[in-house]
C-alpha cells in the first residue's frame, strides 16, 4: 500500500484545487484566508520535498487513475520542474501571508472567499502546467490559469481593471486556441497525448509541413501567454491595473510557467538540432528579444505611473530570459532559467513595494511619490534594492542572471548581443534612477504633502522584505539557483523532463 | 502532375481543412474588426469553434461507426471474426473538455461585458476607450 | 406592464407545465445512462439546468429562486466539484492512485469499482454543472444592466 509521500506529485494540484470550492463552502472571510494559507504552505512543503528527491537528476512519475502512460496522463517531475514548483507555491505563500487584512481592497467582505476560490485556482493551474506530462491536459491548466488570471485582474478596482481583463481574456483565449490547434497537429502526426511519447515518435523535419505548423502554432500560441515582445500588449495594462498584490503574483509566476513551457516545446518536444538547427528559430527570437529589450526599456523610461513602468520592464525582462532559450547552449539556457527564478523575486518583491505605497500614498504617480523616501525609509529602501537589482548592479540576483547570460551569448559566438545587454542595462539605469530621483530628491508638491504619511505596517513590510533579502541572498550565493539551473538546462538539452 | 492539378487536390481533398481555417479567419476577424464587445465575444466562439472541427474531424475514420461497443456482441465482439472500425473516440472527449473552457470562457468575457457596460455606459471598445482618453 | 406578458401567455404556461418535468426526467436518464451509453454529467447538468431556467423564464425568477436560491447553486458548485474530488481522494485512501476506481471496490477485480467510481463522478460532474448554468443565469438576470433594459426574467422581450 503506498504511502502519502507516494502521492506527493498528484496531492501538490488536488490540494489547491479541491480546497478552492471548499473555500466557496467555507464563506467566512477569516477562515478561508487561514485555510488557503494553510494549503499554500501545504504545496510549498511538498513541492520541496520534490525538488530535494528529484535533485541530481531523480525522475518521479505518476499515473493518474492508474492508467499507464501512453494510455493514461502522466505526472512526471525531474528538477526542470520541481524547481518551477518550488518557485510558483513560494510566490504564492509571499502574496497570501502580505497584508493580514487579506484579499484585493475593492472585494466586499462577503464575497472574499470567492478571492481565495480563484486565487487557488490560479495556483493550481499553474502548478498543473508544470507537473503534467500530457499535452492536452496542459492547455487544460493553461485555460485554469489564465481564466482565473483574468477575474484577478479585473479585480483592481479602477474601471480600467475590467477593459484589461477583457482585451487579457481575448488575447489569451487566442492564444489558448493555438495552443490547443498545435497540441492537435501533433496528436494527428504521433497518435499519442504523451509529451515524452510525443518526443520520441515525431522526428520533425522540414519537409513534414505539419510538424513545422505545430511548432509555429505553439509558439505563437505560448508566445501571446509568456509576453514575448511583438505579442506583450496586453501585459503593461493588465499588471498596471490589478491589484498590486495579483500584478506581484502573476509578473513571478504566470510568464514563467509559460517560459518553461516554450523551453519544453523547444527542447524536448522538438528538440535544439531541428528547432535551431534546421529551422533557425533563433533568427526570429534573438532580435525579437533585444527588440524586447530596449524598446519595453525605453517605453519604461517615459511611464510616470510606477507600476506601468514595472510592468514594462516586465516585458524587457521577459526578453532577456528568451535570448538566453535562443543561444540554445548549457550557459545561455541556465542563465535565461535562473533569471526566470530572479526576476520573478525582485518583480515579486518590487510589486510588493508598489502595494505598500498604495496602502500609505494612495497613488503612485512619480509626482505623488515625491520625497516619500524619507518619510517611509524601509519601504523605500526595498525598492531601490530591487531597482538595483533589475539593472544587474553585482551582489543581486540581477547580476548573477546578466552574467550568464553574457557568457552564454558570447560562448554562442554573438558578441553583438552581449554589448546590447549591457547597453539595455543602461535603459534600466535611466527608468530605475527616475524612482529614486522622486523618492529621494524631489520636494512634494504642495497638494501631495501628506503630514501621517508613516511606514506601511509589518505585516506588509515582512513579506517584502523575505523578496528583496532573498534578491541578495541569491545574489551573493548561486548554489542553489544557479546550480539548479544549470542541472535543468543540461536536462532540457538532452531532451530529458 | 500539373500544378494546376496539385491546386484542385489541395482544395478537394482538404476541403475540411480550408473550411477550418476559413472559419478561424472569419471567428479572428470578427475580434479584430468590430467594436462591440459582445461582437467580439462572438467571434472568439467561432474561433473556438473551428478548432473543435479541427479535432472532431481529424477523429472520423472513414467507415468508422460511433466508438459504442453494440449490446448484442458483448465485449469481444472484435475478436470473433467480424471486426467492427470505430472512430476515434479520444479527440470527441477531448473536445467535451475544450467546449466547457470554451463556455467558461464565453461566460467570463459576457461578466467582464456587463461590468464594462455598468462603468462606461456604453459595450463599444472604441467609445470606452475613447472616455478613458479624455478622463485620464 | 411587460412583466405580467409573458405570464400571461396561456399556451406558454400550460406547454412549459407539461414539460419541464419531462426535461427533468430526461437530464435524469442522460446523468445515469451515461455509463451505458452516450451521456453522462457534463450534458445531463446542461439538460437540467436548462429545464429549470425555462421554467424561471416562464413563471419568473423568483418562483426558481424559492426552490433553488441563489446561495444554493454556490454551494452545490462547490460540492459538485468536492465530491468528484473524493472519489479520487478516497481511491488514494484505499491504495491507489488518485481516481484510480479500481481501487474503490479491493474485493472483487476492480470492475465494481469502475462501475461505481465513475457514476459518483459523473453525479459531481451533473451537480457542479447543473449549478454553474443556473449561477450563471441568475448572474445575469440579477445584473443591473438586464434590470435597466427590461431583460430580466419574466420581463417580456428586449425593447
Amino acid at each position: 500500500m503506498p504511502g502519502l509521500t507516494d502521492h506527493f506529485v498528484v496531492l501538490e494540484v488536488v490540494l489547491p484545487l479541491l480546497a478552492a470550492p471548499a473555500c466557496v463552502l467555507i464563506r467566512n472571510p477569516r477562515v478561508t484566508r487561514l485555510f488557503s494559507l494553510g494549503i499554500v504552505a501545504a504545496c510549498f512543503a511538498i513541492a520541496v520535498a520534490l525538488l530535494i528527491q528529484v535533485r541530481g537528476g531523480g525522475v518521479i512519475s505518476y499515473h493518474l487513475g492508474g492508467w499507464p502512460p501512453p494510455l493514461g496522463i502522466e505526472y512526471r517531475v525531474s528538477t526542470v520542474n520541481a524547481y518551477l514548483l518550488v518557485l510558483v507555491t513560494a510566490m504564492a505563500l509571499v502574496v497570501m501571508s502580505f497584508d493580514s487584512r487579506g484579499g484585493p481592497p475593492r472585494v466586499s467582505e462577503s464575497r472574499r472567499h470567492l478571492y481565495y476560490a480563484v486565487f487557488l485556482l490560479c495556483v493550481c493551474g499553474l502548478l498543473g502546467i508544470t507537473i503534467t506530462g500530457d499535452a492536452f491536459n496542459i492547455f487544460v491548466f493553461l485555460e485554469i490559469s489564465s481564466l482565473s488570471s483574468y477575474i484577478l485582474v479585473s479585480l483592481g478596482g479602477h474601471r480600467r481593471a475590467v477593459m484589461s481583463a477583457f482585451h487579457y481574456l481575448v488575447m489569451g483565449t487566442i492564444g489558448g486556441v493555438f495552443f490547443m490547434l498545435g497540441v492537435g497537429l501533433l496528436y494527428q502526426a504521433t497518435g499519442t497525448l504523451n509529451l515524452r511519447e510525443i518526443a520520441e515518435r515525431l522526428e520533425p523535419s522540414l519537409d513534414d509541413r505539419g510538424a513545422v505548423l505545430a511548432l509555429a502554432l505553439l509558439v505563437v500560441g505560448i508566445s501571446i501567454k509568456l509576453a514575448v515582445f511583438p505579442l506583450h500588449h496586453w501585459l503593461p495594462n493588465a499588471y498596471s491595473f490589478a491589484p498590486p498584490k495579483v500584478s506581484a503574483f502573476l509578473a513571478a509566476t504566470a510568464t514563467k510557467v509559460s517560459f518553461y513551457l516554450l523551453a519544453t516545446i523547444l527542447f524536448v518536444i522538438f528538440g535544439a538540432p531541428f528547432v535551431f538547427g534546421e529551422l533557425r528559430l533563433h533568427v526570429v527570437l534573438m532580435p525579437l528579444s533585444i527588440l524586447a529589450m530596449f524598446l519595453a526599456s525605453g517605453a519604461a523610461i517615459f511611464q510616470t505611473d510606477l507600476r506601468r513602468l514595472l510592468a514594462y520592464s516586465s516585458v524587457a525582462q521577459v526578453g532577456y530570459m528568451t535570448l538566453g532559450l535562443s543561444t540554445a547552449n548549457a550557459t545561455g539556457l541556465a542563465g535565461g532559467l535562473v533569471h526566470l527564478f530572479n526576476h520573478a523575486v525582485m518583480k515579486g518583491g518590487l510589486f510588493l513595494v508598489v502595494a505598500c505605497l498604495l496602502h500609505r500614498v494612495g497613488a503612485v504617480h512619480l509626482d505623488a511619490l515625491a520625497g516619500v523616501g524619507r518619510r517611509m525609509p524601509v519601504t523605500c529602501a526595498a525598492l531601490v534594492i530591487g531597482g538595483l537589482s533589475l539593472i544587474g548592479v553585482p551582489g543581486t540576483v540581477g547580476f548573477v542572471s546578466k552574467w550568464y547570460l553574457v557568457s552564454g551569448v558570447l560562448e554562442r559566438g554573438w558578441t553583438a548581443a552581449a554589448v546590447l545587454i549591457l547597453l539595455s542595462s543602461l535603459l534600466a539605469v535611466v527608468y530605475v534612477g527616475r524612482v529614486v530621483e522622486a523618492l529621494y530628491f524631489r520636494q512634494p508638491a504642495e497638494d501631495h504633502v501628506r503630514p501621517g504619511l508613516r511606514e506601511a505596517p509589518f505585516a506588509m513590510l515582512a513579506p517584502t522584505w523575505i523578496l528583496i533579502a532573498a534578491a541578495i541572498v541569491f545574489g551573493l550565493t548561486t548554489n542553489w539557483t544557479y546550480g539548479v539551473a544549470a542541472e535543468a538546462a543540461g536536462l532540457l538539452l538532452q531532451g530529458g523532463i | 502532375m500539373t500544378s494546376a492539378a496539385s491546386f484542385t487536390e489541395a482544395v478537394s481533398g482538404l476541403w475540411v481543412y480550408w473550411l477550418i481555417i476559413v472559419l478561424m479567419m472569419v471567428g479572428l476577424y470578427i475580434v479584430i474588426a468590430r467594436d462591440n464587445l459582445v461582437k467580439k465575444v462572438m467571434g472568439l466562439n467561432i474561433f473556438q469553434a473551428a478548432a473543435i472541427l479541427f479535432y472532431v474531424s481529424m477523429a472520423k475514420v472513414e467507415g468508422g461507426t460511433a466508438p459504442i461497443v453494440p449490446q448484442d456482441a458483448g465485449h469481444g465482439a472484435g475478436h470473433e471474426g467480424h471486426e467492427i472500425l470505430y472512430s476515434n473516440p479520444l479527440p470527441h472527449v477531448l473536445m467535451l473538455t475544450a467546449i466547457v473552457v470554451g463556455v467558461a470562457t464565453t461566460a467570463l468575457a459576457l461578466a467582464l461585458a456587463v461590468r464594462i457596460h455598468r462603468e462606461y455606459g456604453t459595450s463599444e471598445e472604441d467609445e470606452a476607450v475613447a472616455w478613458d482618453m479624455e478622463h485620464g | 406592464m411587460r412583466r405580467s406578458r409573458v405570464r400571461e401567455m396561456p399556451i406558454l404556461r400550460v406547454i412549459a407545465r407539461a414539460l419541464v418535468p419531462l426535461i427533468l426526467l430526461f437530464g435524469l436518464y442522460v446523468q445515469f445512462h451515461g455509463d451505458f451509453g452516450p451521456g453522462g454529467g457534463f450534458q445531463a447538468g446542461v439538460i437540467f439546468a436548462a429545464g429549470l431556467i425555462v421554467y424561471a423564464l416562464i413563471f419568473g425568477r423568483e418562483a426558481l429562486q424559492r426552490v433553488m436560491p441563489t446561495i444554493l447553486t454556490e454551494r452545490l458548485m462547490a460540492a459538485g466539484v468536492l465530491l468528484y474530488g473524493a472519489v479520487g481522494v478516497a481511491a488514494m485512501f484505499l491504495g491507489g492512485e488518485f481516481l484510480n476506481y479500481s481501487a474503490l471496490d479491493p474485493l472483487t477485480t476492480g470492475h465494481y469499482g469502475q462501475h461505481l467510481g465513475i457514476i459518483v463522478i459523473e453525479l459531481g460532474v451533473g451537480i457542479a454543472v447543473a449549478a454553474t448554468m443556473m449561477r450563471v443565469y441568475y448572474g445575469f438576470v440579477n445584473s443591473r444592466l438586464a434590470s435597466e433594459n427590461g431583460w430580466a426574467a419574466g420581463e417580456g422581450d428586449a425593447p
